[in-house]
């Protein structure tokens, strides 16, 4: 991939974040926080790539310990988000809910 | 082992990150709303799932028993950090997930300077470049978020600390990142690996010397700012490695984590820098302090309180940190119950500093069950407030201080607040008349249709709970 399509799909992905993202409430900051860290645990995948061609010890001992950081960011994130978003979601009232939909209807 | 195998840059593994990084968008998208974010973190997931699939399956993957043992490690310790953790303990937990985050950037930054080193060949500028910017950031991100995680977590004293000339020794390890990577830079055919490792040991010192300094009260503004930085090496890594579902996934976190910082900053009414540089957040900042005289005020106790909320029609509660840290919501939620057995309205208005990071208050009270449409935001509830009966400050001081609106000379002029003194009555827990953190007086202790109830906010509103079921 060329540096001018890196950089354009970066452009295009900071509107895309900015227009997404500013439409969280205030009441999910937190769980879009802790979503948005498990994300970025994405990293993990250059761990995987130093680790699986690697051929030095140097390297081993960098890329898995990469790969372990990686793997807490992302399962550690989704899950501590899960958790977090059942909160919310749990024991729905059925005169709220109601009302709601009038609202939006 | 594995049958199919994608070859590394290719356009199968290139179109399976595309699906991957799409995911994340949808699940992002999904997450504004309460019903339907829960739906859009499994979305998220999956797309994770997917993204980690494809590496795997690339042709020439080796050293499967170390990647088994990376994965097994880092999987198991989020595991249990995840089923662990309190909710109060959330801002510590999230610090260091970013940190963790942090620091595998900078593994790998400093894992493709040895890489390209060993080839011996010319190292394109395209690629050094990101690399150097995301070991940079990396290394700031790991250690500073474990600053945070530490002062989070008590570890070390959440107030701030500074030696003198502090700002000095910053600049001066600033320049020298600076000066050093341009050199690595302009020295792109061998680049020195020394000098990349030191470079990620003064960016570690820079991180560390950032976040020492900054008070407990400004750690929303931190925790974001690092998680937007952390978004941001992670971009840096997807240029180095050529990897799309890198630079989408750093740059949607680079947007969420200034997104929120900005929004912190701006509910303090502080700049971004002014919050890094200034040292407040702790030390009482002069001037109008010196008022100690006792100013005439109405005490009341938890039976007087109880009359008040029963015979009222409506009530909003303006929970603080305070609340948190006593661990109150569960006892305050049952004051809510009580008063709506009895057909009071109750809503919650949450200030967005409520908390020690964005958004925590509403996680905090979501699990003593108070329903999320009760959690209403600042703007939504001050036009509501004139006609409020009672208001019930809880843990909160100076988001409730009327002077950020009336007197210009106060140093929170501007800051954004909830205008609880513009309810009819306002009931306020707290243990004494002392200053929040910001070092002032709270004129709306001294307002005549306010009560004070001096008390610890947990025992006080299960005390209040109490009596209103009695009446």
């Amino acid at each position: 991939m060329s540096l001018m399509t890196e950089i354009t799909i970066f452009v295009l992905a900071v509107f895309v974040g900015f227009e997404v993202i500013s439409k969280v409430p205030t009441t999910l900051h937190t769980p879009l926080m802790s979503q948005t860290n498990a994300i970025h645990g994405i990293v993990m995948l250059g761990g995987l790539i130093v680790v699986g061609f690697a051929n030095d010890r140097v390297e081993y001992v960098i890329g898995t310990i990469a790969i372990a950081f990686g793997a807490i960011n992302i399962v550690g994130g989704f899950m501590v988000t899960d958790r977090m978003l059942g909160m919310f979601s749990r024991k729905p009232r059925p005169k709220a809910e109601a009302d709601a939909k009038k609202g939006a209807g | 082992m594995i049958e199919a195998v994608l070859k590394p840059g290719g356009d199968a593994a290139t179109a399976l990150y595309i699906v991957a990084f799409s995911l994340f968008i949808i699940g992002i998208k999904q997450g504004t709303h309460p019903t339907t974010a829960k739906r859009g973190n499994l979305i998220a997931a999956a797309g994770m799932a997917v993204a980690v699939v494809t590496t795997l399956l690339l042709d020439g993957m080796g050293n499967w028993g170390l990647i088994v043992l990376g994965l097994g490690i880092g999987t198991a310790i989020g595991v249990i950090a995840s089923i662990r953790v309190q909710m109060t303990e959330m801002p510590q937990m999230v610090a260091l997930y970013n940190g963790v985050g942090g620091g595998a950037v900078a593994l790998i930054a400093w894992s493709e300077i040895r890489h390209g080193i060993s080839l011996g060949e010319d190292f394109p500028l395209d690629s050094l470049i990101p690399v150097i910017f995301a070991g940079i950031v990396g290394s700031v991100s790991f250690w500073g978020s474990n600053i945070a995680f530490a002062k989070l977590q008590d570890l070390i004293p959440t107030r701030p600390i500074a030696a003198p000339g502090q700002q000095v020794i910053n600049a001066v390890l600033l320049l020298a990142i600076i000066v050093i990577s341009v050199v690595l830079a302009v020295d792109h055919e061998s680049p020195s690996q020394g000098l990349f490792i030191l470079l990620l040991v003064l960016a570690a010192i820079l991180g560390n010397l950032v976040v020492l300094p900054i008070g407990g009260a400004d750690m929303p503004v931190v925790i974001s700012l690092l998680n937007a930085f952390t978004g941001l090496s992670a971009a840096a890594a997807g240029f180095a490695l050529d990897n799309v579902a890198l630079i989408v996934a750093g740059t949607l976190v680079g947007s969420s984590g200034t997104i929120l910082t900005m929004e912190m900053a701006t509910a303090m009414n502080r700049s971004v820098s002014n919050i890094l540089f200034s040292g407040f957040g702790g030390a009482p900042s002069g001037g109008g302090g010196g008022s100690t005289e006792e100013r005439p005020h109405v005490s009341i106790g938890a039976q007087d309180a109880a009359i008040k909320l029963a015979y009222a029609d409506s009530v909003v509660i303006v929970p603080g940190y305070g609340l948190a840290v006593a661990q109150a919501q569960h006892a305050i939620k049952e004051v809510a119950d009580e008063l709506e057995k009895r057909g009071v309205t109750v809503n919650y208005a949450i200030h967005p500093v409520a908390g020690r990071m964005p958004g925590h208050m509403n996680v905090l009270l979501a699990e003593a069950d108070v329903p999320y449409e009760n959690l209403k935001e600042m703007e939504e509830i001050n036009p509501e407030m004139p006609r409020t009966d009672v208001a019930v400050v809880v843990g909160a001081n100076d988001v409730t201080n009327p002077a950020a609106k009336n007197d210009p000379d106060s140093p929170i002029a501007g800051m954004p607040i909830i205008e609880v003194n513009e309810a009819q009555q306002v009931i306020v827990i707290k243990r004494s008349l002392s200053p929040g953190f910001a070092g002032i007086d709270n004129d709306l202790f001294y307002e005549p249709n306010t009560s004070m109830l001096f008390a610890d906010a947990k025992a006080a509103a299960a005390e209040i709970a109490a009596e209103i079921g009695n009446l």
